[in-house]
């Protein structure tokens, strides 16, 4: 029956997926050439997709591990970087020579690819020493090697300080590498989509499996963990390089929705919203032990703060007011205060929506508010 | 050998700055086992306080250094307010790690307040002048004034406090919270008020550190609370967190450390030096070189 | 009395630990063979619970030896005594509080579940099988302790009495040779006790496993307990059957002071 069960959910899944898409197909078709089509909603789409995997990918460490880790750019700074490097030494290489034709999307597969796999390693390397550590320990050795990748990366000479270029400051990247403009972004669009679907099926996968179980365990006591026979060193360091992996393949996005790359972005906190601070707070919004959340809260921050950065109504707003928007952290930081504060599980705490279970859940959802209402007004009946 | 004693004292002018800061956070971590990430922001929010306080100081008739009581003043009320309205509410309910996070929001918090505060803005500001310029010579080395004063003024605050916390009624009462809240809430202790009290000794050093940071560096800007607590809080780890001496002893390896790195390697490594000393000292000896392991009890 | 021709399944050899210079545990010597149920017992503080971590490793001994059937497992971490066979419970419960109570048992099969990271994303036919099978033996330890039906419920919403048993399902689902039991009857009303020294039994005669348990409460160990060994000050200071236990001055002495 329980077989019957995931074949069922597969299927499903698969089959909402194929229909969304091909509606999605079906709109680029009619207003693809459109301006706000391909200024807006497309790049806005590549910025979700790895929002959503950092975000996700964060939570297996933070949410089903339990480790805070602080560094978490670190490993989307290698990811961005390999993406790029490879792409620029295969450009250069002649293996192509336009943006366009099998052999380019083959290239940029590899690169995600070798992103993640460059950032996996890194998160193996980091992880072994690290994670002999734990709690307020473990963020700040974490936030050292997060640190220190940055450093590196900036004094390696082909990388440099001001942006990934050869020789001077310009955006190479964008030229010649990955780095899509906004027509390659809607082009290219279908890869971003399918990577983040692909990379976040397999992180459910991951949860849903002895793993998740694992990790979770580990999470609430570690001494019952390995008195019940779960290698927690080992299970900690592979859950670290597997959400290293995903880190990775959202900086190869990320270095594909970009034309030039630099190490600011990627550092403990900076005035954008690329550092290791605001996907700690991504994850902690949507819920520590939700995937479903990581990604939700993925989402609604994207667009708060693409509307802090563009909305008009920022700018109506009195002096004062208006000032701190310019400082998007600020707000950030009070979001994340507030929802730790009065909802320490973050929005879904460690519900997972799931389409099979839909129907179940909101039957139980219904019975639940039922059942409240039931109990105010005896509540108030006894008042 | 003259560039040899003065980096030495150098290390031990950075040191004591740094020690007084890494007492900040040994004392909160020490009361309530939690790292005070805002508590770096503390030394910035002084800095202010003291650059804005500086002509009121003078136009008392006061010398520029006064301005240090303001300052004392505004980092305890901020380091007090910071633990009632942030982190007490959590720790009631949350787990340790929700503490640490709520305490790096603080942190962006206070930096960004800064930056969106007109008056502030994301730019450097210079600060005046604070203590008399100029210095002696013994020998072929220079003894600053400002440097002098440092190291005196910091090692006269670290006696005293430790004096403070052995000898006092309320000294006593700190230990007893840090070692166990329950066992001291019986003993009469109001834990509470033994906390905020923690606090605003912790962020009133802050104050002092800022003031003997700006002496010799008059350049203050928002995110300088990160650059120097993080090398600040590096020394209560090395130490042992949690330990008054031990952060005093931490605070002048990271710098002599940080001062030999600048003058015999590089000034752009300093950093990275510093944070491998920490990595290297957590992964050989987790709890600092002047604390002891202790196992979770099962 | 056991076949002294047989191997004991748990063995200690000298085995003692100091910490900073302090004996908490020195020249602990039992041997436990297959389907018994020994008794360890001592007044508060003599080192029941120091044994217990120096037998699945959470300490390591410094002196001595830990021997599972005959096999030494000296410098083991915790994981690898319970992979030998070795599952405890313990006295303040540690149960995995945000996880379901089936979660909790099946966390446990953990280390005997075959299938990778690639079986597990790709959902195999080895995954969906591996998976149905702990399902099915989960609940099976679930029904033997009346669980079943609370399943899907946090763990951390039991009430105390299930989470004790719940907390000696998730050890027999280690597939261990040898059970430690730390207090399992602590602060439990008499008739949960009872119940609970019912389920002792069964699950010693149906899985044929050896039994170790701490308790200070004398009475509830003389009924149980075949062999009972007595320690003081990290001392073994008695050893035998229950009745010689009852007699003997010295336990009397160290249970009343002397």
């Amino acid at each position: 029956m329980k077989n019957n069960k995931t074949a069922q959910g597969i299927l499903l899944n698969t089959i909402v997926i194929v229909v969304l898409f091909a509606l999605f197909q079906a709109l680029t078709a009619a207003f693809g050439g459109a301006g706000s089509f391909k200024l807006v909603l497309v790049p806005s789409l590549w910025q979700c997709c790895y929002l959503i995997l950092l975000a996700a990918s964060l939570n297996l460490v933070l949410g089903f591990l339990g480790q805070l880790s602080l560094g978490h750019c670190g490993f989307m700074a290698i990811g961005a970087y390999t993406a790029a490097l490879l792409s620029l030494a295969c450009e250069r290489a002649g293996v192509f020579t336009d943006k366009s034709g099998a052999v380019y999307i083959l290239i940029i597969f590899a690169c995600i690819l070798a992103a993640g796999l460059l950032a996996a390693v890194t998160g193996l390397l980091v992880g072994i020493p690290a994670l002999r550590l734990k709690g307020d320990y473990l963020a700040i050795i974490t936030l050292g090697f997060g640190m220190i990748i940055v450093n590196v990366i900036n004094n390696l000479p082909f990388c440099g300080q001001d942006g990934l270029a050869q020789g001077s400051a310009a955006a190479s990247l964008y030229k010649t590498g990955l780095g899509f403009g906004s027509k390659a972004k809607v082009t290219y669009l279908w890869i971003a989509l399918l990577v983040t679907v692909l990379c976040v099926t397999l992180m459910f996968m991951f949860v849903r499996s002895k793993y998740g179980r694992a990790i979770r365990a580990i999470r609430d006591d570690e001494i019952a963990a390995s008195a019940s026979g779960i290698n927690v060193s080992s299970y900690k360091v592979l859950t670290f390089t597997y959400s290293a992996f995903f880190a990775g393949v959202a900086g190869a996005l990320y270095a594909c929705a970009t034309s030039s790359l630099s190490t600011a972005s990627f550092a403990f906190t900076n005035a954008g919203i690329l550092n290791s601070t605001f996907v700690v707070v991504m994850v902690v919004l949507g819920g520590m032990g939700s995937l479903t959340g990581s990604i939700v809260a993925a989402v609604i921050m994207f667009f708060v703060n693409y509307q802090i950065a563009n909305g008009s109504w920022v700018a109506a707003l009195p002096p004062f007011l208006n000032g701190v928007f310019k400082y998007p952290m600020l707000v950030y930081a009070v979001v994340l205060i507030v929802v730790i504060i009065f909802r320490p599980r973050g929005i879904f705490g460690t519900y997972e929506f799931s389409l099979i279970n839909l129907a179940g859940d909101i039957r139980r959802a219904r019975v639940r508010r039922a059942e409240a209402k039931a109990e105010r007004k005896e509540a108030k009946a006894h008042a | 050998m003259s560039t040899f004693i003065q980096t030495v004292i150098v290390g031990l002018r950075l040191g004591s700055v740094y020690a007084l800061i890494a007492l900040g956070y040994t004392m909160v971590y020490g009361i309530i086992r939690l790292i005070n990430f805002a508590h770096g922001d503390f030394i910035m929010v002084g800095g202010y306080t003291i650059i804005f306080t500086v002509p009121l100081a003078l136009a008392l008739g006061l010398p520029a250094w006064a301005a240090v009581l303001a300052a004392i003043a505004v980092c305890a009320l901020v380091g007090m307010g910071t633990e009632i309205i942030a982190y007490r509410p959590v720790r009631k309910k949350g787990t340790n790690m929700s503490a640490l996070i709520t305490a790096i929001a603080m942190s962006l918090f206070l930096e960004n307040l800064a930056q969106a505060i007109p008056a502030i803005g994301p730019n450097p500001k210079v600060a005046d002048q604070m203590f008399t310029a100029g210095g002696f010579r013994i020998g072929s080395v220079t003894f600053e004034y400002t440097t002098v004063i440092t190291i005196v003024i910091s090692a006269v605050i670290m006696v005293v406090l430790y004096m403070f916390t052995q000898k006092t009624r309320l000294g006593r009462a700190m230990r007893c919270v840090s070692e166990d809240k329950a066992a001291a809430t019986l003993m009469g202790i109001n834990v509470n008020h033994t906390i905020i009290l923690t606090f605003a000794i912790g962020s009133a050093l802050a104050a002092v550190a800022a003031l003997m940071y700006m002496a010799q560096y008059p350049r203050i800007y928002t995110t300088l609370g990160s650059d120097l607590g993080i090398k600040a809080f590096v020394s209560a780890v090395l130490g042992g967190i949690g330990i008054i001496p031990g952060a005093v002893l931490g605070g002048f390896v990271v710098g002599l450390f940080e001062s030999f790195t600048t003058s015999y390697i590089s000034s752009s490594l300093s950093d990275a030096v510093v944070f491998l000393i920490l990595i290297v000292v957590l992964l050989l000896k987790p709890a600092g070189i002047m604390g002891k392991n202790v196992g979770e009890k099962v | 009395m056991p076949d002294q021709e047989r191997i004991p399944v748990l063995e200690t050899r000298k085995l003692g630990i100091s910490f900073g210079g302090l004996k908490a545990v020195s020249d602990f010597n039992i041997q436990i063979y297959q389907g018994e149920l020994v008794g360890l017992i001592g007044p508060n503080g003599a080192g029941k619970t120091t044994v217990f971590n120096l037998l699945t490793g959470v300490y390591e001994p410094t002196e001595g030896t830990v021997l599972l059937n005959g096999v030494p497992l000296n410098g083991k971490k915790t994981h690898q005594f319970v992979a030998a066979g070795i599952a405890r419970t313990f006295q303040n419960i540690r149960l995995f509080g945000q996880m379901s109570v089936i979660e909790n048992v099946k966390a446990a099969f953990t280390k005997d579940i075959k299938y990778n990271l690639l079986d597990a994303s790709l959902r195999t036919k080895k995954f969906r099988q591996a998976e149905q099978e702990m399902t099915d033996k989960a609940m099976e330890l679930l029904r033997i302790f009346h669980l079943e039906e609370a399943a899907d419920l946090p763990a951390s919403s039991l009430p105390y009495g299930r989470q004790r048993k719940l907390e000696i399902a998730r050890a027999l689902a280690t597939d261990m040779k040898v059970l430690l039991l730390d207090e399992p009857a602590a602060g439990m009303n008499p008739t949960e006790t009872a119940e609970l020294l019912e389920c002792i039994n069964t699950i010693r005669d149906r899985f044929g496993i050896a039994i170790l348990l701490i308790e200070h409460d004398m009475s509830l160990v003389m009924n149980v307990c075949e062999r009972i060994q007595v320690i003081d000050y990290g001392v073994t200071i008695a050893s035998g059957l229950p009745e010689e236990i009852a007699s003997n001055p010295r336990v009397i002495a160290a249970y009343l002071g002397e």
